[in-house]
């Protein structure tokens, strides 16, 4: 194990290439088609007010309560751009390793639509804020999450843009009802390149970027709130041949539906063309009930979005150290440089200080970063407890996860807080508890009812038997009572040891130390 | 949702007469064809309606074609006169909305606070079933 992590850290790329070497040529032998998945995704600003005017942005608040006149495109209104929200696509393009364009432009991109009140969409068409960047996730090879494989993503574009309103679908009435409360939400539309291969890979590639989001705050990318919205690009070709004509899957809100939408996707394009049919240039659905992909009858036909230079919004201009003007207003300055000194450690960065600074395996730094709150839960618990890092995690990753899972908690809501399970553990650690009772012990915290971990124990005198005398005793009993066991053990079959452990166990309630009373029947036997 | 407002500007515009000395120089004039007719209504969810519509447009285009007469090789095209302006920048501050009453007072129908809308874009007519005038043009 130590020296395939050693192995690992000493050429992460050369492990990547030979298993995707294996990976390519098992594909290649499997499958005569090449998939080709390319993600756009849009994700929420998290702001206070909208990206061109000053109504507020909040989930689920009544209708058409968050909407000024200029987000209802009354005439005369004008954009006002959001400090803010330049500033976290700012910070976005960076931690996706982007260059920042210091004037990009703003374009009206036009459709007709219910939602979208001024009959077309501010967004960056000609030249986005942020271009050329990339992003690079892990996805494990195997169930047991045991071989993780690096890869990269190329990411085209950052753009600024409007979100649209929101339409109630009323079929029986035949009318839509509108609710304008996230039209003019501030938007940035992640373009990845076609770097991907199948369901698993995009879902990876999205949930590095939602984790991005989250650690720098520039969005809270909850997919079921619809803060952050994928659309895919799928396609399939021969191999040598060029790309295949495309299909776009639009309606994917979670990390679950996106992996199974792009693998249906792929395999009913394979079918397609075997069949000897041709693939359209459409607009798919992803039914989540159905698990399966279904034309969007609303955008038939190729779109013509009549894109223009939006003529109320100068150039935006962004600085750096070298550029930034001496007699400007600093309200009036974004300092590419400023934002860039003060992003945050991302996840890739707060996994490998985990594992260098705890000893923990890569796969589990992983987990701890997928759960939010996870790794600081870890580390707190760490700096109460005397127990080395390693045993921690297996009780975190086990024990305390598995308990959220099964009853769907996040871990700021977890019963259990970091100082109990520190208090239980050291107890483990003293040795003043078996770890088959720390379970116990746990099961019972887990029902919160403001108990320390000691006062449990006491409770239920789990506590170890520390009297060396009472111990013996009952060795002696289990010895006595089992004959037939002690003849086989003294004719040499050692594996009966084990049951007469279990019966001294079972004695004392799992309150003996397993290794003691091995010593101590050894011992008798011997006499 | 349909916009009628491009249809009724279109056909309330009067196109002012082309000057005479540029009548040489322009392209022959093209007839609108009822592919193209189609597209643009489409696009811009308008009905020309009439054959008088459709020859506005035409005179409409014609008259934007002058353009083609300018020499722009070798000039940056220019956005708006404001390209040179600094763009303000707002603080992230809420200080609009919670006007549901005043905005709704337009909205010729609503329900709760809800504006009502037509169930998505009501498609035009299929070519074949447009009124007759258009397929000789």
């Amino acid at each position: 194990m130590l020296l395939t992590l050693l192995w690992r850290a000493t050429f992460p790329s050369m492990q990547v290439t030979v298993s995707q070497r294996i990976h390519n040529l098992l594909c290649h032998l499997l499958s005569p088609w090449v998939p080709v998945v390319g993600l756009e995704i849009h994700a929420q600003i998290s702001s206070n007010s909208k990206l061109f005017s000053g109504s507020q942005v909040q989930f689920a608040a009544p209708p058409n309560s968050l909407v000024s006149f200029f987000d209802a495109s009354l005439p005369g209104t004008l954009p006002v751009l959001n400090r803010r929200c330049v500033e976290a696509a700012v910070m976005t393009g960076l931690a996706l390793k982007c260059s920042i364009n210091k004037k990009s432009l703003f374009d009206r991109k036009h459709y007709f639509y219910a939602d979208l009140p001024a009959g077309y969409q501010i967004t960056q068409q000609r030249v986005p804020i942020a271009v050329n960047g990339s992003l690079s996730y892990s996805l494990c090879m195997d169930s047991k999450m045991s071989q993780m494989v690096t890869k990269i993503v190329r990411i085209k574009q950052i753009q600024l843009e409007q979100d649209s309103g929101k339409s109630l679908h009323d079929d029986t009435r035949s009318q839509t009802l509108v609710d304008l409360n996230r039209a003019g939400v501030g938007l940035m539309e992640v373009v990845m390149e076609p770097d991907m291969c199948c369901g698993e890979e995009a879902a990876a590639a999205v949930r590095e970027l939602q984790l991005i989001l989250q650690t720098l705050g520039s969005s809270q990318a909850v997919m079921a709130e619809g803060q952050l919205r994928v659309d895919a690009n799928v396609s399939v070709h021969r191999p040598g041949e060029p790309y295949g004509v495309r299909t776009e899957v639009k309606n994917i809100n979670s990390l679950r539906f996106l992996a199974k939408a792009v693998d249906y996707e792929i395999r009913r394009q394979i079918e397609e063309l075997e069949n000897g049919g041709t693939i359209l240039n459409e607009t798919r659905a992803f039914d989540s009930r159905l698990g399966c992909t279904v034309p969007m009858r609303d955008k038939e036909g190729k779109q013509d979005y009549r894109f223009m230079p939006e003529p109320n919004l100068p150039p935006l201009i962004l600085y750096d150290a070298k550029s930034l003007p001496a007699n400007m207003n600093h309200q009036q300055v974004i300092n590419i440089d400023w934002i860039h000194e003060r992003l945050p450690d991302l996840p890739s960065v707060k996994r490998e200080k985990l594992v260098e600074q705890y000893g923990i395996l890569p796969e589990h730094s992983f987990t701890l970063l997928n759960e939010d709150g996870l790794a600081e839960f870890f580390e707190s618990v760490v700096k109460q407890t005397q127990m080395k890092p390693k045993k921690v995690i297996g009780w975190i990753l086990n024990d305390l996860l598995s308990y959220l899972k099964q009853y769907s908690l996040t871990v700021k809501e977890s019963p259990v807080s970091s100082f109990l399970l520190a208090d239980l553990l050291n107890l483990l650690e003293k040795k003043e508890i078996s770890s088959t009772a720390a379970k116990q012990v746990l099961a019972e915290l887990w029902k919160g009812e403001g108990k320390t971990p000691l006062e449990i124990v006491k409770e239920q005198k789990l506590e170890l038997l520390q009297d060396q005398k009472e111990l013996e005793q009952i060795c002696q009993a289990v010895i006595d009572e089992r004959e037939n066991e002690v003849m086989a053990i003294k004719a040499g079959n050692r594996k009966v040891l084990n049951k007469l452990i279990g019966l001294v166990q079972r004695k004392t309630q799992g309150r003996s130390n397993p290794v003691l009373v091995k010593q101590l029947l050894e011992k008798k036997l011997s006499e | 949702m349909r916009a009628l407002s491009l249809g009724r500007w279109l056909r309330a515009w009067r196109v002012p007469p082309l000057p005479e000395r540029w009548h040489s120089t322009l392209p022959p004039q093209q007839k609108v064809s009822v592919e193209v007719l189609d597209h643009l209504e489409h696009l811009a969810l308008v009905d020309f309606r009439d054959s008088e519509g459709v020859e506005r447009l035409q005179k409409a285009i014609q008259f934007a074609d002058q353009l083609h007469e300018v020499n722009t090789d070798g000039v940056e095209p220019m956005d708006s006169v404001l390209e040179d302006r600094c763009l303000y920048l707002r603080e992230d501050d809420v200080t609009e909305g919670n006007c549901t009453k005043e905005l709704l007072e337009n909205a010729r129908e609503k329900v709760e606070e809800y504006f009502v809308a037509p169930p998505g874009n009501i498609p035009l007519p299929k070519l074949e079933e447009r009124d007759s005038f258009l397929q000789g043009s």
